[in-house]
């Protein structure tokens, strides 16, 4: 939809212009206004030539306002510098490894006239000799490791039976990339880019390009790097949090076929009665999977509100109205609706995508909100769900169950909100919600949700840093750090863990690093809540004087003066953010009022 | 297609890929006055003449794509 240069780099891409263009690219890309960028060091160890996959991923972070700065390894040496090391790499300090494998670098594949002891024993070794590069990284770097697994192979001397024989080349790689999904189940910080499928999904006939391996050792085709590296580009906007949230849905022609108002209920094409009733049911299908990870499905859309409510009565509508996180249906145009959404569901814009069959609307809406994302969708209702999931949008790192519940927390607060608006008084509002909180130390538990946490936290969030879940366990187990987590629950339901604060320890003194809130509860007082267990918790250490920083970014203005709030006073501030101190006395007056705090 | 016109597309992707718009390009241009026509350079080059003109590189003629001179020559002999 975007109409400049880079409108290339969207979904379905433009490969021609992307590999042509990439220097101009690059360059609108930086020139970019508002960008809140974030800088990150990725190092490329890889076991094939890389430059092209390095220069497009770049241009894909780029556009997820991630500003890369890469370290690329000898060529071939991914296994040398990350098991013997390498002075540079380990001056660069990498937050993310990235180990650009392929099937050229299985060392030893089965021959032939091999035992089934022998070949197993070679997929041990090929297993073990990549377990000994991610534990050196992991153990000297301790940066993230995204690795490759496997391409089938494109050629096939044992013809079928490579697949089903234990010699084969097929049934070779089938079991190791089965090894590395484990591990990487096993381990944090540890993702595949699953090169498997990417290979499948372009075709293998495609994917290789014989007359550039001989040539340049490039172990894929050039026109098939654009999706590799888009891929991996998905990776890393997920581990820090650059991926949507949400979806905002048309009605009429996108969620079903026809037109509710004019055709009814019983008229507009769902189900299996026609082949685009079918589709639709599909798409809706899609889009009930993509809910119950985690993405909160809203609709906006021009009908009247009780005649679009009926279309999810229809028997063959997958999606109920329950499942929406959010409803609006009038004649207001569609910007003014999606920015009332937005506030509701209180993500950034940058959080949404937004479908609609209409190229009008979808024109209407990029203008008015630059960051939302409009899939240019065709106009056919069969390709709706390769614009969704091919852009991948929504890439999860992992699931917690959390994700889950997502929904279901958006829907309270959208309750919680309504009966705001019918008590006048705030307090009031607050003392009828019945909070209680638990509020303690990091548990082992948790780790998972508070790493995730960590990671998309920007509103309510004192210093934007981002952690790695090894980071979060060491400062929930090491004593130099007091960590706080906590959960916030109210009569209308449970929000789950949604605060943390990890302060360090330096003699008499709490520093606080990180101290962040999920959206879902601002407004709900928790921080004079937690300052108050921050407080105890402290006393407790001998600490007498807590350290509050606030370092400005582009999203965190609501907290600039929270410190003050808290009772701290200002020792200094600057272009790079404040410095706040509260001395604690014996006779700390505890500042929660509203919620109730057990452990 | 004749000479002008491929030496007309040639320079469309010449400006692409150096990032130079107002690349000048005859056939006597050689890798010496464009600075960063580098073995990175020709693989791009490569592929963008290839996807242009429909015309598959073999791997051993990838090593005439080394002057202008030489590109257009295997263009026209590709194209017949």
């Amino acid at each position: 939809m975007n109409t400049d240069v880079s409108s290339c780099l969207n979904y379905p891409f433009d490969v021609r212009q992307i590999l042509q263009k990439k220097k101009a690219l690059k360059r609108d890309l930086l020139a970019k206004k508002n960008q809140n960028w974030i800088e990150k060091k990725i190092a490329i160890l890889g076991g094939s030539t890389t430059a092209e996959i390095k220069d497009i991923l770049e241009l894909f972070l780029l556009k997820d306002g991630i500003r890369p700065i890469f370290y690329e390894s000898g060529y071939g040496k991914y296994y040398e510098e990350a098991v013997f090391g390498s002075q540079e790499l380990q001056a660069f300090k990498p937050d993310i490894v990235y180990i650009h494998t392929t099937n050229v670098n299985i060392s030893s594949f089965p021959e032939i006239f091999e035992s089934v002891e022998l070949v197993q024993k070679k997929l041990v070794a090929e297993v073990d000799r990549y377990k000994q590069i991610w534990t050196k990284i992991e153990n000297d770097l301790g940066s993230v490791i995204i690795q490759n697994n496997f391409e089938l192979p494109r050629n096939r001397p044992l013809g079928n039976l490579d697949a089903s024989d234990e010699r084969g080349k097929t049934n070779f790689i089938t079991k190791l990339n089965f090894h590395f999904a484990q591990y990487s189940q096993e381990h944090k910080s540890f993702y595949i880019n699953d090169i498997n499928y990417l290979s499948a999904f372009f075709g293998l006939e495609k994917w290789s390009d014989k007359r550039y391996w001989y040539n340049y050792k490039y172990a894929l085709s050039y026109h098939a790097i654009p999706l590799l590296s888009h891929n991996i580009s998905r990776l890393i906007a997920g581990i820090y949090g650059r991926t949507k949230k949400a979806i905002t849905l048309d009605l009429d022609n996108t969620l079903w076929g026809g037109v509710i108002g004019d055709d009814g209920v019983e008229r507009i094409k769902l189900g299996k009665d026609t082949p685009e009733g079918e589709a639709f049911t599909e798409f809706q299908k899609y889009l009930k999977e993509l809910r119950s990870r985690g993405v909160l499905l809203t609709v906006c859309s021009k009908n009247d509100e009780e005649k679009a409510k009926e279309g999810f009565s229809h028997p063959d509508s997958v999606l109920k109205f329950e499942d929406l996180a959010y409803f609006v249906a009038n004649w207001k145009p569609k910007p003014s609706n999606l920015e009332s959404i937005i506030r509701k569901i209180n993500l950034g814009p940058d959080a949404f995508v937004f479908v609609d069959d209409n190229p009008v609307e979808r024109a209407h809406v990029q203008v008015s909100f630059p960051q939302v994302e409009v899939p240019n969708m065709s106009e056919d209702i069969v390709d709706f769900i390769d614009h969704i999931d091919g852009a991948k949008y929504f890439e999860p790192i992992d699931i917690v169950a959390d994700d889950l519940q997502r929904n279901r927390y958006y829907k309270e607060n959208l309750a919680r909100e309504e009966f705001k608006s019918i008590h006048l008084n705030y307090d009031d509002f607050l003392s009828s919600l019945e909070m209680k909180a638990e509020i303690g130390a990091f548990k082992p538990l948790y780790f998972d949700r508070i790493t995730q946490l960590t990671n998309k936290t920007n509103q309510f969030n004192f210093t934007t840093k981002r952690y790695t879940s090894e980071q979060i366990s060491l400062f929930g187990t090491d004593k130099k750090y007091l960590t706080l987590y906590a959960r916030l629950e109210d009569k209308y339901g449970d929000n789950g863990l949604v605060s943390v604060i990890v302060g360090s320890v330096e003699g008499t003194r709490l520093n606080i690093d990180l101290w962040l809130m999920s959206c879902r509860v601002i407004n709900r007082t928790l921080e004079f809540a937690m300052i108050d267990e921050l407080v105890k918790s402290s006393q407790e250490r001998g600490i007498e004087t807590i350290i509050g920083h606030y370092i400005p970014t582009k999203r965190n203005q609501m907290v600039a003066e929270k410190f003050r709030e808290l009772g701290f006073g200002l020792v200094s501030s600057g272009d790079q953010g404040s410095v706040w101190e509260l001395t604690i006395g014996k006779h700390y007056l505890k500042q929660n009022r509203f919620i109730k705090v057990g452990e | 297609m004749n000479e002008s016109q491929i030496m007309d597309k040639l320079e469309g992707i010449f400006r692409d890929v150096f990032d130079k718009p107002d690349l000048k390009l005859t056939k006597e241009t050689t890798p010496g006055q464009i600075d960063e026509w580098d073995s990175l350079n020709t693989i791009n080059l490569t592929v963008a003449i290839e996807d242009e003109f429909q015309i598959k590189v073999a791997v051993s003629e990838q090593k005439e794509l080394k002057s202008v001179q030489s590109i257009v020559e295997l263009i026209k002999r590709k194209i017949g």
